[in-house]
């Protein structure tokens, strides 16, 4: 019984550290006890079994050196976008676009729970509350109750460029806790864009309501500074004929664990998340867990988990991903699939897949896989002039393509995967 | 140009000799032909030439102008102007034929000290061969070798040889799985690459290829070895009576 006296401990250790801010102050109570009801998570949670939530859950962050390679390219330079700077988790004006777009009321978290903007205060943390069921996800309710900004998106039209939150980080321990909300409103469309490590530890929670004919895209791609942390959680609800597409890359970190928590309301609707990382243990250990839970609550709808993980120098992964189809959600067309491509045998990848169906007219299927290098592909690229390195590369990205392809913009799509290339190149140079 | 002298080879795995003295010269501007019976050995020399693992060298030397080439990597054999048109061509997902094809082009020139070639460039010249070969738009975008035919494998495979201009090309079974006119097509590349410059050895089974690449000079390989060279009258000969008569004349 070690662990349960051990929780307690654990959790008010963490939580003395933290000043909840104004605002929304029964929603942030409401989490409060909802953290102390649960407890943060330890090895010996189920849900955390593959991943150790110790660095994320500890009163202070660890320390995290900044990582600015001379000359790397920023993710999306070249995407015309809003920008929104925070560093360190805290919002710079300077840095930032002016927040205003045709089609979108974008504003700051810290002013929108304060001020009279009835449904971002009656919105926050109500996704993440329905979240904490039938799966305890403490990290997100500590973010609820404590996060000191974020910003809040609310798409009225057709969105005329992506929002992109870029986080910047300079302080090495930083602690960094934000609270996103999204709400794409019946017909509306909008594409949110991240990029960067934001801090040396970071909680983010992003709350998302796509209303019914509505389409929200997000492509991230986490910092890649070798030593920061990360527990990421995305709560969404999607309703009727509306769309929902995610996408993630992550290289390096020491810690990321990715929680994606969707849930299917309306007729016809389409879910996607996919993820592609790269993880090279040499300068620093990496380990990244993905964690997916998608609910099919209604009739016709399609959801797809496209994850693809690329492992070397004792690069660890984790994928946890499940399909619950309500007992109404005929018609439902489930895809997950999770792989893993090891480059060495210090390498490795647990993948934990799921379906639960209640249903009876469903089309669902998941596939998990973890493979070396193909060797017969390997020597035809030789064969060709193609040193090994630069041929594992080319495989390398091959493999990722399924999930990029995700993407459903082009111009990103090809931001992404030219980064991707620039930091395998860079790495194969150095 | 190819110097193969007393070359014997075995499988890494297991004590099993495939080659076992092999001598053979391939002079610049030169096609020859290497013909024999099913598992005389002729597609494991393509395999050691071009590097691939697996096989162990147990005696003999093989050199490419005067440079040893079971010394060094597959990579850097390409470089040095070996080509290898395979006889079954690798699918790779995900990787598009034109992104191969650069990738591969400016590798070399790279291995070799040469300025790489401009996508404006390399856009014009692949559109000017390809379309020699038959080879549309699609079948370029595509990944390399998913889902092509028999025939558009073989095809890609000579494109890429037209594309890297190599010394030295072996083609090992390029006619396994060609109709007709795919022959013909593949054939007409092959023959517009012919140069003085240029070395070919082509490892068939019929001489139907034959008719078509007209050789210089043919060898029959059986158990390992070459047992009897001699003009393009010997593909016709195996053609007529099959490989049991030389076989007998020369045990």
């Amino acid at each position: 019984m070690a662990s349960a006296a051990a929780k307690p401990d654990l959790t008010e250790a963490r939580l003395a550290t933290l000043n909840m801010p104004d605002g929304a102050s029964e929603a942030r109570e409401a989490a409060l006890g909802r953290v102390r009801a649960m407890g943060l998570p330890t090895r010996r949670d189920e849900y955390w079994r593959y991943t150790d939530p110790a660095s994320l859950t500890q009163a202070n962050a660890p320390r995290a050196a900044v990582f600015a390679p001379p000359g790397e390219v920023p993710v999306f330079k070249y995407i015309d976008r809003l920008k929104v700077v925070f560093v360190d988790g805290v919002f710079s004006p300077e840095k930032s676009d002016d927040l205003t777009m045709a089609g979108l009321e974008i504003g700051r978290l810290s002013d929108a729970l304060s001020k009279d903007i009835h449904w971002a205060r009656e919105f926050y943390g109500t996704l993440e509350t329905a979240g904490q069921d039938p799966v305890a996800r403490p990290l997100a309710a500590l973010n609820t109750a404590f996060a000191t900004d974020g910003i809040v998106i609310r798409a009225t039209g057709k969105a005329e460029k992506p929002v992109a939150l870029i986080y910047l980080h300079s302080e090495e321990r930083s602690d960094a806790i934000l609270h996103h909300l999204v709400r794409v409103e019946p017909g509306a469309e909008v594409t949110v864009l991240e990029v960067g490590p934001a801090a040396a530890r970071f909680n983010e929670v992003m709350e998302i309501d796509v209303a019914r004919g509505g389409a929200f895209h997000h492509v991230r791609a986490q910092g890649r500074d070798h030593e920061r942390r990360a527990v990421t959680h995305i709560f969404a609800r999607v309703g009727e004929d509306a769309l929902y597409k995610s996408f993630t890359t992550t290289a390096n970190g020491v810690m990321t664990r990715n929680e994606h928590v969707i849930e299917i309301v309306g007729d016809n609707a389409t879910a996607h998340v996919a993820g592609a990382a790269l993880g090279d243990g040499a300068n620093a250990p990496f380990h990244h867990d993905d964690t997916v839970f998608v609910t099919h609550d209604a009739v016709g709808c399609e959801s797809r988990q496209v994850f693809k993980k690329v492992l070397r120098n004792g690069a660890e992964g984790v994928f946890q991903g499940k399909i619950l189809v309500k007992s109404g959600a005929q018609k439902t067309d489930g895809y997950q699939i999770s792989q893993a491509l090891l480059l060495d045998g210090d390498s490795s990848f647990q993948a934990k897949p799921e379906l639960e169906i209640y249903a009876d007219d469903v089309i669902c299927s998941h596939g998990s896989t973890t493979g070396a290098i193909d060797e017969e592909a390997l020597f035809y690229l030789r064969s060709r002039g193609v040193a090994t390195e630069q041929a594992t590369d080319l495989l390398v990205l091959a493999f990722l393509a399924e999930a990029i392809e995700e993407i459903s913009d082009e111009a990103l799509r090809d931001d992404i995967r030219a980064r991707l290339e620039e930091w395998l190149a860079r790495r194969r140079n150095d | 140009m190819l110097e193969i002298k007393g070359l014997a080879v075995k499988l890494e795995e297991e004590d099993k000799q495939i080659l076992k003295g092999v001598d053979l010269s391939v002079g610049a501007g030169s096609v020859h032909a290497i013909m024999g019976p099913n598992g005389s050995g002729k597609s494991t020399l393509s395999y050691v030439l071009s590097g691939k693992g697996g096989y162990e060298v147990t005696a003999g030397t093989a050199t490419l102008d005067g440079d040893d080439l079971l010394e060094m990597k597959p990579e850097a054999r390409a470089a040095a102007g070996l080509f290898l048109a395979f006889q079954y061509p690798v699918e790779i997902p995900g990787v598009g034929n034109m992104t191969f094809l650069r990738t591969a082009m400016n590798a070399q020139r790279k291995a070799r000290g040469e300025p790489e070639m401009s996508a404006g460039e390399f856009l014009k010249l692949i559109r000017a061969k390809a379309k020699d070969l038959k080879i549309d738009a699609e079948m370029l975008k595509r990944p390399v070798n998913v889902g092509f035919s028999g025939g558009e494998k073989k095809r890609n495979e000579i494109l890429q040889m037209a594309m890297l201009e190599p010394k030295m090309c072996i083609l090992d079974e390029t006619d396994s799985g060609l109709d007709v006119d795919a022959m013909k097509l593949v054939s007409d590349g092959v023959n517009a690459l012919r140069d003085a410059g240029r070395g070919f050895l082509v490892i068939t089974h019929y001489q139907r290829l034959l008719d078509h690449i007209k050789p210089d000079v043919v060898h029959i390989m059986a158990d390992g070895r070459i047992v009897k060279t001699g003009g393009p009258e010997l593909a016709i000969e195996v053609e007529q009576n099959g490989y049991a008569d030389i076989l007998a004349e020369v045990a």
